[in-house]
């Protein structure tokens, strides 16, 4: 070109806007060929921000729910309780102090405390009242048996030799609230990743649609980026590009504002820890925190709506590449 | 360079819009394509520009046969023709300037490479003002203008220009005019469709006159 003479001019001095020549020759980013800031790009990036934000709610709760079953599941595992109870022509006293030997003198046991008549007497005092005489009344003795960590412990020995020494003496393992426990953990963990399935399956439909609306805005884009010689490949990798940065931000806006929302409820939580109350809802429903774990799998999740949303948004857009000639 | 022979064209299940067309178009050569109104000018320019399917005959391009080319390959075809569409089809979000280089970032080349080119041809066209504008703040001529840059660009060997004076006045038009004409003299093949007859007696050249789905080709 450059033999040629120009055949146009401007009537301007080129002094008077000569800025704009320089700050192309200086641009280094060109514009995205796929403009970002449409209105059904930004419905897209609303659909992946409350989506990731409602599977990451969904996530944290599940590990809160995990987190807690595991830690009272551990500590009841911990130990186990002996039972006795009055009976006529037997001496509590002397049966306590039965189940205690029995209890000491079996392997994997690390340290055994009987409740004593008053502390017995104290444990159902929130039931009767205080400022009873509780003296006359017939309550069992508990016994407290910790185990050693790790330690395998014989309870159908210890449970046939108490029969034997102690009748009036029951072993409790908690075998039955650790299985309850372990049932109320799975059916979390399950539910959780029924709710997590069914946000993605929501996810995928809504994206299909959002790039469908985006592709038909973008439609003269399109046409023109045929026209000027690029292939389909070229043109994917261009939506590709701007749907995986759309879910990224929406994944990033969804799962910033979930971890935000655990981080109030955990400082919410050790404020109120010192409290009555806390101390209630720290029984009801455990540490009111997520572990390290929960965190990290809410940064998954981002990551995940972000790699859905791409996956899905190229297979629509190929799809739509496909029905234009 | 391209040869049509017995082309019909119909849409759909209607009459054939145009019929029996054979021509060739050589290298080099600069041919206004003109008509009345209606007559399928720029149904012609479709099917020259891979947009259009015919519906009966052979058009071969480049030594193609184009019936038998994938989509990639009329995309890799399409990169040896420019074409200036009568309402330009700027993206509005691009600057001149990446309009006009968008061809050769569609080919995968750095900006680095082709800075400097593009900024000789927007200058070379009267554009070197209009370099960080946007298309919405240009003027009818400077968008024409602009679409021809894009067009060009690249060097393609065949140029397809559907009515490029059609918005703009008579002396702008005959500086388009000019343009093309020089563009023809670098080596690159010229169509023009227009029905503008005081253009086409600026400069004497080949006329395809489409009349009734017929073409009359006066050398």
């Amino acid at each position: 070109m450059s033999t040629i003479e120009p055949v146009m001019t401007t009537t301007e001095p080129r002094d008077a806007h000569s800025h704009e020549p320089a700050r192309v020759l200086k641009q280094q980013i060109l514009t995205p060929i796929v403009p970002g800031g449409s209105i059904a790009g930004r419905s897209l990036m609303a659909v992946v921000a409350i989506m990731t934000f409602l599977a990451a709610l969904t996530a944290g709760a599940v590990t809160m729910a995990v987190g807690s079953a595991n830690d009272w599941q551990s500590a009841i595992s911990r130990e186990v309780t002996i039972q006795v109870r009055p009976a006529s022509g037997h001496d509590i006293d002397a049966d306590t102090r039965a189940a205690v030997a029995v209890a000491r003198a079996t392997t994997g046991i690390a340290d055994v405390r009987a409740y004593t008549k008053e502390e017995s007497e104290q444990l159902v005092e929130p039931w009767l009242g205080s400022g009873l005489d509780l003296s006359e009344l017939p309550i069992p003795r508990m016994i407290v048996v910790k185990l050693v960590p790790g330690a395998a412990v014989d309870f159908a020995a210890l449970r046939a030799t108490l029969a034997a020494q102690v009748p009036t003496a029951s072993l409790d393992d908690h075998r039955g609230w650790i299985d309850r426990m372990r049932d109320m953990a799975e059916t979390a963990v399950i539910g959780g990743i029924a709710i997590l399935v069914l946000v993605i399956i929501v996810t995928v439909l809504s994206v299909t649609f959002a790039t469908r609306g985006a592709m038909a805005t973008n439609r003269p884009i399109v046409e023109v980026l045929h026209y000027v010689g690029a292939t389909d490949g070229f043109i994917a990798s261009q939506f590709q590009r701007h749907f995986l940065f759309l879910g990224l931000k929406g994944g990033a806006i969804g799962g910033g504002i979930a971890l935000m929302f655990f981080g109030i409820l955990e400082a919410l939580n050790r404020w109120l820890s010192g409290t009555a109350g806390g101390q209630e809802a720290g029984i009801l429903f455990g540490s009111l925190s997520v572990s390290v774990g929960g965190y990290l799998a809410i940064l998954g999740l981002i990551v995940l709506m972000a790699a859905v949303t791409a996956l899905t948004s190229g297979r629509t857009v190929n799809q739509t590449l496909k029905s234009i000639e | 360079m391209i040869r049509f022979e017995n082309v019909g064209l119909r849409y759909g299940l209607g009459p054939e819009v145009l019929r029996d067309l054979s021509f060739r178009i050589d290298r080099r050569s600069f041919q206004f394509l003109t008509g009345p109104s209606g007559a399928g000018k720029t149904s012609l320019l479709r099917m020259l520009f891979l947009s259009l399917k015919p519906t009966r005959g052979l058009i071969s391009m480049f030594d193609l046969d184009t019936a038998a080319l994938t989509k990639d390959d009329r995309a890799t075809m399409r990169r040896r023709i420019g074409i200036v569409f009568q309402d330009f089809r700027l993206l509005d979000h691009l600057t001149t300037y990446e309009n006009v280089a968008l061809p050769l970032r569609v080919l995968g080349q750095d900006e680095t490479g082709y800075r400097a080119e593009v900024i000789e041809l927007l200058q070379w066209v009267g554009l070197g003002e209009r370099i960080a504008a946007l298309p919405p703040v240009l003027s009818g001529g400077e968008k024409q203008r602009a679409a021809i840059a894009r067009a060009v660009i690249a060097r393609p060997e065949l140029l397809l220009a559907d009515e490029p004076t059609g918005n703009v006045d008579p002396n702008l038009g005959q500086r388009l005019l000019r343009l093309f004409v020089e563009l023809n003299k670098s080596g690159t093949s010229v169509v023009i469709a227009t029905h503008d007859i005081a253009l086409m007696d600026e400069y004497d050249a080949r006329r395809l006159v489409l009349h009734e789905g017929r073409l009359h080709v006066y050398d």
